[in-house]
Formats: C-alpha cells, structure tokens, sequence
C-alpha cells in the first residue's frame, strides 16, 4: 500500500462518514457543519484524480458558496431562539430498506462491471487544457450556462424579494 | 488490490445512497437541498473518475464544471422558494406543506 492509496482511504472515510453524520443528524446546523467535511473529502478525490481545477472549483463555489446559502436558508427558516432546529424525520424504516437494497444492487453492479480501463498517463495542469477545450468545443454550452446562470440569480432575488 | 476506479466509483454509490436516505426521510426542505447536494457530489466523483480512467479525454471534467455550475443555480434558486413558502406557511417541513391555496 502506497502513498497514494492511503491518502484515498483518508479522504473516501472523510466524505463518507461526514455524510453519514450530515444524513443522521438530528440538529440541521450541525448538519451543514458536517456537509462542510464532505465537500472538503471530495475535493481531496478530486485532486487524487488529477482534476485541480474541479478541486478548485469545488473549494470555491460548494464550500464558499452553497454552504454559506444552505446555512442562510438554515437561519432565516428557523426561530434560533427556541429548540425549532431540530428536524424531524419520516419514513425511516421503508427508506433505511429501500436505500440499502438500492445501494447493495448499484455496488454489486459497480464491482462486478468490467470496465474498460486505460491506465492513467501521468499527472499535468488541467486549467489550460480545460480552458482551451471549453472555448473550442464546447463554446456554446459555456455561453448558454452563463445565460442559465444570470436568469437563476435574476430569478432567485425577484422570488426572495415578493 | 491498489486505489483504482472501482474504489472512486464505491465512493460515489455511498454518497448517493445517503443523499437520497436524505431525500426521502429528512422533513426540512433545507435538508432535502443538503441531500440533492450530495447525489450531485457523487454524479460529479463518477465524472471526473471516468475522464481520468476513461478514454474521454478531459470532457468528463468540463462536465463535471457544468454540474457544479447548474448546483450553484440550483441553490440559488431552491433557497428563493424555501424562504417563500416559509414566508408564506410558517413553517419548512415539507409533509406539512400539503395545500395549493389557502
């Protein structure tokens, strides 16, 4: 077992385990606390997959971004000063059933597949690579996420200012 | 047995096993976010881990850019109507949120 996998095997029980925490918490702030952990192991994933610039990405807009939305949701929807941030749950038998027979079905798929795998060349810089490829090939979806992008945030302050 | 595409792709099935576990039994709309947040996360591992040990090229990370950007709005957006329908109903439980008009 080398370097690289034991870093793999820190950073997959990072994600998991926070993930389980975000999902079975009973308090929702702390919930996003934990969520915050998660993020963080996927960008240690992403970067074990020689993808820095999604890693990157990842860091700024999920953990500097969303995260920060999601606990504004958190505080503006809940009365802070009583116990109200508690949150309930419903459905957990048939969902702990029906998401462990879903899970167990995709991992015996996942395992058993035989893949078609190329070994990895060695690492180099994605940014330039992917900004080249992004203002060639894929210039019209860049330039249409953009209007996506614009419209959801005009969107969203016209919805949260009725 | 050394770190290769099946141990990444494991990953992701975890990930998006507990983000629909969120989905179906947390009562917060926030939570249920939390939980689209986490299926996306894992659609995005799956991405990246087949643009490095597939023979795509880098496309799977582009896409994998375009789905943390359609997230961000994605957010954006769902946190709008949360505040809404809390301004409107008191409350964010969404097994109480069951009328069209009141």
């Amino acid at each position: 077992m080398n370097t690289y996998d034991l870093i793999f095997y820190l950073f997959a029980a990072v994600t998991i385990l926070s993930a389980l925490m975000v999902v079975t918490h009973k308090n929702i702030v702390h919930s996003a606390f934990y969520l915050l952990f998660t993020f963080f192991g996927v960008a240690g994933l992403y970067v074990l997959l020689a993808a820095d610039f999604i890693a990157i990405v990842q860091l700024i807009v999920y953990v500097g971004g969303i995260l920060i939305l999601l606990l504004f949701g958190v505080m503006l929807t809940n009365k802070i000063t009583n116990v109200e941030i508690r949150t309930g749950t419903i459905n957990l038998v048939p969902a702990v059933i029906g998401v462990g027979l879903f899970a167990g079905a995709l991992l015996a798929s996942v395992v058993n597949s035989p893949w078609k795998i190329k070994n990895p060349e060695h690492t180099v810089p994605t940014t330039k690579l992917l900004g080249t490829l992004l203002l060639q090939e894929y210039l019209l979806i860049f330039e249409l996420l953009g209007i996506v992008l614009l419209i959801a945030l005009i969107g969203a302050a016209s919805i949260a200012r009725k | 047995m050394t770190v290769g595409l099946t141990h990444f792709l494991i990953v992701s099935t975890l990930l998006f096993s507990m983000g629909l576990y969120a989905i179906i039994t947390r009562k917060n709309a926030i939570m249920v976010l939390m939980g689209i947040e986490l299926i996306l996360n894992s659609a995005n591992i799956n991405f990246v881990a087949f643009s490095r040990f597939g023979n795509f090229g880098y496309s799977g990370q582009l896409v994998a850019l375009f789905v943390i950007v359609l997230a961000a709005a994605e957010a954006a957006i769902a946190l709008a109507i949360v505040l809404n329908i809390y301004k409107n109903l008191s409350t964010v439980n969404v097994d109480e949120i069951d009328n069209l008009r009141d």
